[in-house]
């Protein structure tokens, strides 16, 4: 289409919509480039709407690193809501990327990011939006190569057949490689085939038409083929050594979105290991930024956006080896700002209390911690190991310093959790309001909120069943029954919802027919809880053949090949069912700062390590004869 | 303190930008222009800053105001211009600014009337348009329901003019109350005329404000 048909087809359904602002780009720092100057063009998704996607972190990174590039542009693409999606459908305007309003499909590469499962059913929209075909065999040189990145892709396999290619771990050296290879390929004319047999050369990347996985009877995998010479038998994740200097000329939207502030991500990688922990698990090793260095990055952000808010992100704050020099002075560096610093994922003591007092930041949000689970046994499975008693204190603490509202975190659903370790959820609520009241009376509330747990490949529980329905419902109910009353608010998740992403996360391949037959019937925006539609899903299962409770409630045998074997995320599968085998005797593990457990992360990346020397990447140094463990052999 | 007033042009794309969130640009922009807004007192500090006259969605506007008290005690017209126009907002345009004495009457009673340049998207027929222009003029009053209110549009019909476009199309200029409680939207116009509401370009061109 014409760009000014696109542009005066425009003008007239924006006023209609509901937040038209999403839809126009133009945004301040945005970067517009001219489409003939550069080689290379490349669109950057985020496959929900627009308040959600401008904050990602990941497409901010890959946004100024290619736009730094004097021969590409990349530009964002993100879905229409409902209402603008029927009047694009009805005046036959393809899904445009902001910056130029160009279709996406005129683009030489489409990059979708995806953070997480609940995505998938917008992929295949927003690439029929985009009139691109929602399989990668059945695009022709007309279309964008079609690839996605982020932490779901751990396991491709559910949405394997619509993406040309899978990007494993982390963009920022990898993009550039793509886009050389796109390039030399681009100048030699030839097959997407031969893009294809390109890209498998640059590790990290996964082609996964070069792989064909074959069934047992019972449904598991008997084996994964290659059926390309070149195809790696594991894809091994990507990493950079260091983390480059981060993005600060974020896009300040015009209409407000889901977080509007500067992000710094101060450390990557999690060394605490709790077992559920997807992020945990595939961001290893821990690399931290320099406190000059986030400093800097922070002044600069600030000037060129100003925004109103600063958020310190990291898996665990409160383990960044600088972290009081940092709240200290990030926050003189920011004293004649009305500013907030938010500081997410702080540990469970008095101390995290006085880096948020050093803060100063508005009280009226609450402090929030996430114990997790409330028994000491629970605990230990989870190898999250605080003590009730340090938990009680640090309210005390918290309340006593100004805060009227403490938000705790659990799950429920731990592997062999009983409604004894719920119940316990309960109390511990209540002995935390509790400590409230003493301290400041009626204007201490608690807001608990208890998420359902859901097992995710990669991790020491990619073995385990989750919970069922019933179990979870009963748990739920159990919760709703306790917390209520004055000063009490609880909040959980639809039990469908659930059960959704947990069928997702370890699915195989044959769940992308399931996924593409439930968008036809109308599944999109499952992550939003006023349009997800689990009826839609279960025809889904059902015109296929197959049993949504072999995703979801199983419990896989140890020697089972499970579908994303073959993607290597540099933790060990051997390491990983040690750790369940600890998790089942309720031992917990020690944080890997202090002595390495032999993840894998050292050996398998020991070039890297060697070659990128210095205090950033904090791994411990290990004798040399413990770094020689057996590679394991790739399924 | 001192108190600005600043005159600016509202450009594309922030036409499909609210009130609330044109706020916060605001906010965002003089931050980075490093003016020191004066927040109000207590519990939730807030930067004083004004606006005239809210803007429906999907307009554009021109020779826009707004006021911003800042903490200093002298700051020249041309020097507060400078630093604002050194700083990027896409989408504003600073025209002027003038200091108000701290004192005056809030800048939003201070209106009057607002002017509107708005254009027909669709080719008219100019002959019948000015029919139905003159046919609108002549009632005494035109009863019209807006979010489940009734309320008589044609006392705030100050004045409507016709101006023929090429290609067929015509743009009206329109001068609407603008009193508190007493508003006349332009696209309320366009409907009373038989038009599509949402098939226009609407352009707020100034105020007619008190002396």
């Amino acid at each position: 289409m014409e760009r000014n048909i696109l542009l005066q087809r425009l003008e007239r359904i924006l006023p209609t919509v509901e937040k038209p602002g999403r839809y126009v780009g133009g945004e301040l720092n945005q970067v517009l480039k001219d489409w003939n100057s550069v080689k290379t063009h490349v669109a950057l998704a985020f496959p929900d709407i627009y308040d959600i996607g401008v904050p990602n972190l990941g497409l901010t990174i890959l946004y100024n690193l290619l736009n730094e590039r004097s021969d590409v542009l990349a530009e964002r693409v993100y879905l229409p809501w409902v209402d603008m999606e029927a009047a694009m459908r009805q005046q036959d305007i393809p899904l445009y990327a902001l910056e130029s309003k160009t279709p996406v499909r005129q683009f030489d590469i489409l990059g979708i990011s995806l953070p997480y499962e609940t995505l998938y059913t917008n992929v295949l929209n927003l690439l029929d939006l985009a009139k691109i075909p929602l399989r990668s065999r059945d695009r022709t040189i007309h279309d964008p190569l079609v690839i996605a990145g982020g932490h779901a892709v751990f396991n491709p396999e559910p949405i394997a057949p619509f993406f040309d290619a899978f990007v494993i771990g982390e963009g920022e050296e990898i993009i550039h490689e793509i886009v050389n290879t796109y390039q030399e390929w681009k100048q030699n004319h030839s097959s997407r085939q031969d893009l294809l047999a390109e890209l498998v050369k640059i590790e990290g990347i996964y082609i996964p038409s070069f792989y064909e996985p074959e069934y047992n009877e019972d449904g598991t995998i008997r084996s994964i083929h290659r059926l390309h010479p070149n195809a790696p038998p594991q894809v091994k994740k990507r990493l950079v050594a260091q983390l480059p200097k981060p993005p600060t000329r974020f896009i300040v939207p015009s209409i407000s979105v889901v977080h509007n502030r500067v992000s710094i991500e101060i450390m990557r990688g999690c060394t605490r290991g709790c077992r559920f922990c997807h992020a945990g698990m595939v961001t290893r090793p821990v690399r931290e930024r320099s406190v000059d260095e986030i400093v800097s990055a922070v002044r600069e952000a600030l000037d060129a956006t100003g925004f109103e808010e600063v958020a310190l992100l990291s898996l665990s704050s409160s383990d960044y080896t600088h972290i009081l020099d940092l709240v200290s002075r990030v926050s003189s560096e920011t004293s004649d700002h009305y500013l907030t610093i938010s500081l997410p994922s702080l540990r469970i003591e008095s101390f995290s209390v006085e880096l948020m007092e050093k803060l100063r930041g508005s009280r009226q949000g609450g402090f929030t911690l996430a114990p997790e689970a409330a028994t000491e046994r629970m605990r230990n499975i989870i190898n999250k190991p605080i003590s009730t008693r340090q938990l009680l204190d640090t309210a005390r603490e918290i309340y006593s310093r100004g805060w009227t509202t403490i938000k705790l975190y659990f799950m429920i659903g731990h592997p062999s959790e009983t409604i004894e370790d719920v119940q316990a959820i309960a109390d511990l609520c209540k002995a935390v309001l509790e400590e409230g009241r003493k301290v400041i009376g009626k204007r201490a509330t608690l807001h608990a909120g208890v998420s359902t747990f859901v097992p995710k490949p990669h991790t020491p529980f990619q073995w385990v069943a989750c919970d069922t329905l019933e179990q979870i419902e009963a748990k739920q109910s159990l919760l709703k029954r306790e917390l209520r009353g004055p000063g009490l608010k609880l909040t959980w998740n639809n039990p469908h919802e659930t059960l959704m992403e947990a069928w997702l996360s370890r699915g195989d391949r044959r769940l992308a027919d399931v996924v593409e037959t439930a968008w036809r019937l109308g599944a999109k925006f499952d992550a939003w809880q006023d349009q997800f539609n689990f009826e839609i899903w279960r025809q889904a299962f059902a015109a296929h053949q197959l049993d949504p409770a072999f995703y979801t409630h199983r419990q896989r045998s140890e020697d089972e090949i499970f579908p994303w074997d073959h993607i290597f995320s540099g933790v060990r599968k051997a390491y990983l069912l040690s750790e369940y085998h600890a998790s089942l005797a309720e031992k917990t593990q020690n944080d890997c700062r202090q002595g390495c457990f032999a993840c894998g992360i050292l050996p398998k990346y020991a070039d890297l390590r060697r070659n990128n020397p210095g205090s950033h990447w904090k791994c411990p140094e290990v004798p040399r004869r413990t770094v020689k463990i057996p590679l394991e052999q790739p399924a | 303190m001192l108190r600005f007033r600043i005159q600016y042009n509202k450009d594309t794309p922030l036409q499909y930008v609210g009130n609330l969130d044109l706020h916060k640009v605001w906010e965002r922009y003089l931050r980075r222009a490093r003016v020191p807004v004066a927040y109000t007192q207590g519990f939730h500090p807030q930067p004083k800053i004004q606006q005239a006259a809210p803007l429906p969605l999907g307009f554009l506007s021109q020779n826009d105001l707004i006021d911003v008290w800042v903490e200093a005690d002298q700051w020249s017209e041309k020097d507060f211009l400078t630093q604002l126009q050194a700083t990027q907002q896409p989408g504003i345009e600073i025209l002027s600014v003038a200091t108000i004495p701290l004192n005056s009457p809030s800048l939003p009673t201070l209106i009057l009337s607002s002017l509107y340049h708005v254009i027909l998207l669709d080719p008219v027929n100019i002959t019948e348009l000015y029919t139905r222009l003159a046919e609108l003029l002549d009632r005494s009053s035109i009863t019209r329901t807006r979010r489940n209110k009734t309320y008589d549009l044609r006392p705030l019909i100050e004045k409507i003019e016709l101006t023929p476009l090429p290609e067929g199309c015509a743009a009206l200029e329109m001068q609407l109350s603008a009193r508190e409680g007493a508003t006349g939207r332009p696209e309320e116009v366009l409907s009373e005329l038989g038009f599509d509401p949402y098939a226009a370009r609407y352009v707020r061109t100034g105020f007619i404000m008190k002396e």
